[in-house]
């Protein structure tokens, strides 16, 4: 598996995630994948965000960490985790299906 | 106690202590500039909103703490993106208040609406977009702790009209945070560098800003000494290092000294500290300081292992770590070293500089330096006069040289130097400017005409966007294109127009004498000084080369 998952727990207000996402474009790293919600009963949201791993994934790390509204960043490669599996399965449902599909055919 | 949210920000100010702002006043923050009519906080008024950026970055940059400026909603917003960029860049604790539509407005295309949040958020250290007047107090205080903590950088505060209008309950008030160290270098790590600097033979300091802004300068002064151990320095530390010790080697890099990159090349253990790898500092990054190990020791750990892998790392403030680190170094003499280095700068040679006339640029800018009160600022814009001033200008005071090292911005010079002045009423202010740079800030003359700011200002006058010039002709076949001017102002006219007192220097006849006298003299000034337009900032590193292959050096044998 050349992927890795970030999770993040991020101050949740408008504008998080473009914080985020203008990270990835404006150091030239790859994004592939995110999905994100807000954590019920908090004013944080939990943010998973599928990278290729390479050498230059330390730097990526390193600079959402110093992103003010950036609370926690973790990084899963194993299946240990807990939403590991949901995630890849809900990725590759994702790549997989075209254009223009309903939701009773993604299904 | 009930107040508007533009009341809680100005009573933030005052409690945090500022009293000097700049800005312009415009629909959005009107409410703003009625709070601040009840203040003590003495309000500048600039020309431009980019002038009122520089203007804060001058003060911040010279006293090294937060300094504010104010704009409106759209245009007066984004005027101030490129100074907020600077500041980024130069890891500057600037803090921009802008006005914003009210709240139920945004999102419509409304007049004077831009989406200052959006637009800052690449070039700042952080940006708030204000959706309550309860949190406003909270949200100054933990911009200034974010733009001062650390690595210092740039906060935006948008602020809509209404938020600013509304008036909120407030009973008691935050304080700003302490700041503290980020990390502790621990005993292992010290112990490990001290002992890297004992094993090696060719050990070199490569100090930068952060140097600086850690007040670290007298501890690598005594570091260097203390083991002996040659000093060079970025564009940003220059007057972080005795410039007379004999270990200094001068500026690196792009247009620093060629014995200075020979003896980098040769050097087997490089100290980094306070510094970034930067290209212009590095040259061919595969290719610099080849044969050394590498200690990199930075506050931003995103810095580490960004550009050039090291050896040896520390995320930490250089200071502390120098305090621990210095009695842990030995005494030593460095005779073989010492003499190696001596040796390179026989053979490469720096420019002799009083073999030229009094007003070729390096000449001219040595003399200036030599004649300058102690302690003055000297500021400068973009471009030959800048490589020139870094050149020749003998700084003897960390953090009096301010310049736009990271973004090089031309227009930074002026009102950066009204900054410095404003904050530094007993001290002389030198901008050293260029005809090409001045122009695109020049409204700023009437800025510091309005406070008689101690401000020198020279103009370097080549009547040539000079440093272009000089690429066209070294890397472009000599095809000098859209760098001439067609036209130049009389700038002295210029100057006496905005009521400020005006001469240009004749050729052949300037003598430090007069420089002096210039100097010295009360109030603001405005010199235009005659070059020749065909001189180049020489030796120079072509863009994508090593350091080591510099052109237009001297070498003897």
């Amino acid at each position: 598996m050349d992927k890795i998952i970030i999770e993040l727990i991020v101050r949740n207000h408008p504008g998080v995630m473009s914080q985020i996402t203008g990270l990835f474009s404006r150091r030239a790293f790859n994004l592939e994948g995110i999905l994100c919600a807000a954590l019920t009963g908090t004013k944080e949201s939990r943010m998973f965000l599928l990278v290729t791993k390479d050498e230059r994934l330390p730097q990526i790390l390193k600079q959402l960490e110093k992103l003010y509204d950036v609370l926690c960043v973790t990084t899963h490669i194993g299946e240990e985790y807990l939403f590991y599996h949901e995630l890849q399965s809900l990725w590759q449902r994702v790549e997989a299906a075209g254009p223009g599909i309903n939701s009773a055919e993604s299904a | 106690m009930k107040m508007t949210g533009a009341e809680i920000i100005v009573k933030c100010l005052e409690r945090l202590g500022v009293t000097t702002i700049t800005g312009i006043p415009g629909g959005s923050n009107l409410p703003m500039y009625d709070a601040l009519y009840h203040s003590t906080i003495r309000h500048i008024l600039a020309r431009h909103e980019q002038g009122a950026g520089f203007i804060a970055q001058g003060i911040a940059r010279s006293t090294g703490k937060p300094a504010v400026c104010l704009a409106t909603s759209g245009p007066g917003a984004t005027n101030l993106i490129t100074a907020i960029a600077d500041a980024r860049l130069d890891s500057v604790p600037l803090i921009a208040i802008t006005g914003q539509v009210p709240l139920p407005m945004i999102g419509t295309d409304a007049f004077q609406e831009v989406d200052m949040h959006g637009l800052t958020i690449p070039i700042t250290k952080h940006t708030f977009l204000v959706r309550n007047a309860g949190d406003i107090a909270e949200t100054i205080c933990e911009a200034f702790y974010i733009a001062a903590s650390g690595r210092p950088g740039p906060v935006v505060i948008d602020v809509p009209k209404d938020i600013q209008n509304e008036a909120v309950d407030i009973e008691t008030w935050p304080e700003v945070k302490p700041l503290s160290l980020e990390a502790e270098p621990s005993e292992a790590d010290i112990r490990r560098i001290a002992e890297m600097i004992h094993s090696a033979e060719r050990p070199l300091l490569y100090i930068g800003g952060g140097i600086i802004s850690s007040h670290a300068a007298p501890l690598i002064e005594a570091l260097s000494a203390k083991n002996s151990i040659p000093v060079t320095s970025t564009l940003m530390g220059l007057g972080a290092y005795p410039p007379e010790s004999p270990l200094y080697l001068g500026m690196l890099g792009m247009h620093g000294e060629l014995s200075t990159n020979m003896i980098i090349d040769e050097a087997d253990l490089l100290l980094a500290f306070g510094v970034r790898f930067d290209d212009r500092a590095t040259g061919r990054v595969e290719e610099f300081s080849r044969h050394a190990s590498i200690i990199h020791v930075d506050i931003d750990h995103s810095e580490i292992d960004k550009i050039k892998q090291s050896n040896v790392s520390l995320i930490a403030d250089i200071g502390e770590v120098l305090k621990k680190l210095l009695p842990r170094v030995k005494e030593s003499s460095r005779e073989e070293w010492r003499a190696r280095i001596h040796t390179l700068q026989r053979q490469y040679p720096p420019e002799d500089t009083d073999a030229y006339n009094p007003l070729h640029p390096l000449r001219f800018i040595r003399t200036l330096g030599n004649n300058a009160p102690p302690g003055t600022f000297v500021t400068t814009d973009v471009g030959q006069h800048q490589m020139w001033t870094a050149q020749s200008y003998t700084f003897r005071k960390p953090g009096t040289f301010l310049t736009s090292g990271g973004l090089g911005t031309m227009g930074f010079g002026l009102p950066a130097a009204i900054g410095a002045a404003l904050a530094n009423p007993e001290d002389t202010v030198i901008c050293i400017s260029g005809d090409g740079s001045i122009l695109m800030n020049i409204q700023e003359l009437a800025t510091l005409a309005d406070y008689g700011l101690n401000v020198k200002l020279f103009i370097m006058n080549n009547n040539h966007l000079g440093l272009v010039r000089q690429q066209q002709e070294l890397f472009y076949g000599g095809h000098l294109y859209a760098s001439s001017f067609i036209t130049t102002p009389d700038f002295a006219a210029l100057g006496r127009g905005f009521g400020i007192r005006s001469r240009t220097l004749d050729r052949g006849t300037c003598t430090g004498e007069m420089l002096r006298e210039i100097l010295h003299s009360p109030g603001p000034c405005l010199i235009e000084v005659p070059v020749d337009a065909d001189l180049n900032v020489m030796p120079m590193v072509p863009p994508g080369k090593s350091n080591r292959e510099m052109i237009g050096g001297r070498t003897n044998g």
